[in-house]
């Protein structure tokens, strides 16, 4: 069953809904990392509640103007312009009242939310027009998905993506280091609105399929979870495009695999997924790989210092750095050094009276500053400089290496 | 127009690189700067000192549009800033950035390049070349690849200029580059902006070691809040100017040290 829809075999509408999501999806992983890396991720939950009065307006209106009041292009445009007011009301409390943002965007959220909701009971108990399934802008549902809609919501990432391309680079700037993108002559103000402007976007034609509570999670999880899988942010873009339009397909996939299964809540699990996977497995931001880093790092120093002990004639005391010692061949059981164990053992002697008087030079103050207790000065320094190190040593040299 | 512009320029440089004029600038209503003049001369290497808190960042940012200034006139090679733009060059105090940003250090050293790419002009080798060479002028070629956050403070710094480098400017104004880094990246930043002072370039700097002033500059702004003074580093940095600079906060002995050593 979930072959089928993974492969499009399960009919028209379970096709055009898969593609729509993962369009959507891409165009909103690809849109929100600029948000995450501005560090406003919390602004998009404030724009996509905003916009629900916009989606009562708009039906009120055209209703009034004797349509049937659920055309999804009046809708969207109706919601876009909530969403809007929405943000410019954000961003008038954040910058004219000492208020915060995140003050501003819990305000403006719920009141907005709040009114909206009013808006869809009065309408409940309007005489005329179609209302049913205004309220299904909530949650998003894919089941009476036409053609035109699709073709709404390819248009609009499209779209989104293209402007995405063409302010990547001002938009990266600013993200980085605003101060400086102002002294290269990019207007921060307007990129910044270029921004939102593009997260509105994406968040207005995501509403018929995850539904305006959930679209957020569209917009902050794909950048987040491939935030860990790069260092450079034009990676992180296309990552979190790819695993945006992932979970849009698949997730939209799942949830006609099988019945009564909600489409946006299960794309948003899909994306949860991979966040999760993301966290856990990414080769150096990774959990995982932090663990084992910190397990070989946290080794070594018990090794080095079991090392040095034995160069010292002492006895190893801690369990764990014994148990090291011995599982090298490094000591006995009873911690007293093996042969290899001595010859390991002098070398370290060695490498750290070199790196003492090393540190003590104000003509390797470079090197010095390398100095971990832990890197072999071999790493750091040539022959010939070690042997100049050696020299004001003193005393026998030439212990094999 | 502001009052303040009514009033006669004190020497008209109509060509210097960077010449301000009855400049104010205040946050709320407490001046950071009060109707400062200054003129940067070309191909001259500028330390701007004061106590903390004198206004000497604020100066530069006013001068670069970041902080709007209350009153006054600022000219870039006699034009506006908006028509200088592509000859100036800017390296901001370190703190400012996130540096758990996903971008590496030849990344960064690539956004001087902005203004010459512009909105879709590709990245090609010769960019990325002539960003590995301003890398190698402060001698991070071998941190290229390094994720920015994971360089030692004085590394950011030499980042950041090789970055201003690569706008391949005309006057470069720096903020505070020596603060808190190491000895080998002072001595790396001092001998980069020597050698722009060797290519005629003209070099601004906020500057907090006095003792300092004399072996890398050669010219001298001395201000707090007000102008105290301005001129070669032989005139102007005296004792005189920077007891009346910096008040008690230095101890007499300290003075006589600085100015005359």
């Amino acid at each position: 069953m979930l072959l089928d829809a993974l492969t499009f075999q399960l009919g028209y509408n379970a096709t055009l809904v898969a593609i729509g999501a993962a369009l959507l999806g891409t165009a909103s992983g690809v849109t929100g990392t600029f948000l995450f890396l501005r560090k406003r991720a919390l602004v998009s939950d404030a724009i996509s509640h905003a916009t629900l009065p916009g989606i009562g307006i708009a039906f009120i209106v055209m209703v009034a103007l004797g349509g049937d009041g659920r055309n999804l292009i009046g809708l969207l445009l109706g919601s876009a312009l909530s969403a809007g007011l929405g943000l410019l009301v954000v961003q008038w409390l954040s910058q004219r009242t000492r208020l915060g943002e995140d003050a501003a965007i819990g305000a403006v959220l719920s009141v907005f939310f709040g009114f909206g909701i009013v808006l869809l009971t009065v309408i409940q108990t309007m005489s005329s027009g179609r209302q049913a399934g205004l309220e299904t802008f909530l949650l998003g549902s894919t089941a009476g998905m036409l053609f035109n809609d699709a073709v709404t919501i390819a248009v609009g990432g499209a779209l989104a993506l293209a402007l995405v391309l063409l302010l990547r680079r001002p938009m990266t700037i600013v993200s980085f280091d605003p101060g400086y993108a102002a002294t290269i002559g990019i207007d921060t103000r307007r990129v910044d609105l270029a921004t939102m402007g593009l997260v509105l976007a994406v968040t207005v034609v995501g509403l018929k399929i995850v539904g305006l509570i959930l679209v957020i999670a569209l917009v902050i999880i794909p950048p987040v979870a491939a935030r860990f899988w790069s260092e450079r942010s034009d990676v992180v873009v296309l990552v979190a495009g790819a695993f945006g339009g992932l979970s849009g397909y698949l997730g939209a996939a799942i949830s006609a695999s099988a019945p009564d299964l909600p489409t946006g809540p299960i794309i948003v699990l899909t994306a949860f997924a991979l966040f999760l996977v993301s966290l856990l497995v990414a080769p150096a931001r990774g959990t995982l790989a932090a663990l084992a880093r910190y397990r070989r790092y946290h080794r070594r120093v018990h090794l080095r210092q079991g090392l040095l002990a034995l160069a010292h004639g002492q006895t190893v005391y801690e369990a764990w750095t014994r148990r090291l010692l011995v599982r090298e061949g490094l000591a006995r059981a009873d911690g007293v050094a093996t042969e290899a164990g001595r010859a390991r053992a002098a070398r370290a002697l060695r490498d750290e009276r070199r790196w003492a008087v090393l540190r003590g030079l104000p003509a390797f103050e470079a090197a010095a500053s390398l100095y971990d207790g832990l890197r072999e000065i071999e790493t750091v320094l040539t022959p010939d400089q070690i042997a100049e190190i050696d020299g004001m040593i003193g005393g026998p040299r030439g212990v094999a290496p | 127009m502001s009052p303040l512009e009514l009033v006669k320029p004190a020497e008209a440089v109509p060509d210097a690189p960077l010449a301000v004029r009855g400049l104010t600038v205040t946050y709320r209503e407490k001046p950071a700067i009060f109707s400062v003049d200054a003129t940067f001369e070309d191909g001259a290497l500028t330390a701007i000192v004061g106590p903390n808190g004198a206004g000497k960042s604020t100066l530069l940012k006013a001068a670069l549009g970041i902080v709007r200034p209350l009153a006054g006139r600022i000219t870039f090679f006699g034009r506006g800033f908006d028509e200088a733009r592509d000859r100036i060059a800017y390296v901001p105090q370190r703190a400012s950035v996130d540096w758990d940003f996903p971008t590496r250090a030849l990344d960064v050293v690539l956004m001087g390049l902005y203004r010459e790419l512009g909105l879709l002009g590709r990245v090609g080798r010769s960019q990325r070349a002539r960003a590995m060479d301003c890398l190698a002028r402060v001698g991070m070629e071998g941190f290229a690849d390094r994720q920015i956050g994971q360089l030692s403070g004085g590394q950011q710094q030499r980042v950041f200029l090789a970055r201003a480098l690569a706008q391949n400017a005309d006057l470069y104004l720096l903020d505070e580059p020596f603060a808190g880094v190491d000895a080998a990246t002072e001595k790396a930043v001092i001998a980069v902006l020597k050698g722009l002072k060797a290519e005629g370039k003209t070099v601004a700097v906020v500057h907090h070691d006095l003792s300092t002033v004399r072996d890398y500059f050669d010219r001298v702004l001395i201000v707090n809040m007000r102008k105290i003074a301005e001129g070669p580093v032989d005139t102007a940095f005296t004792t005189e100017n920077l007891q009346s600079a910096y008040g008690g906060r230095l101890a007499e002995a300290q003075l006589h040290q600085l100015a005359l050593a």
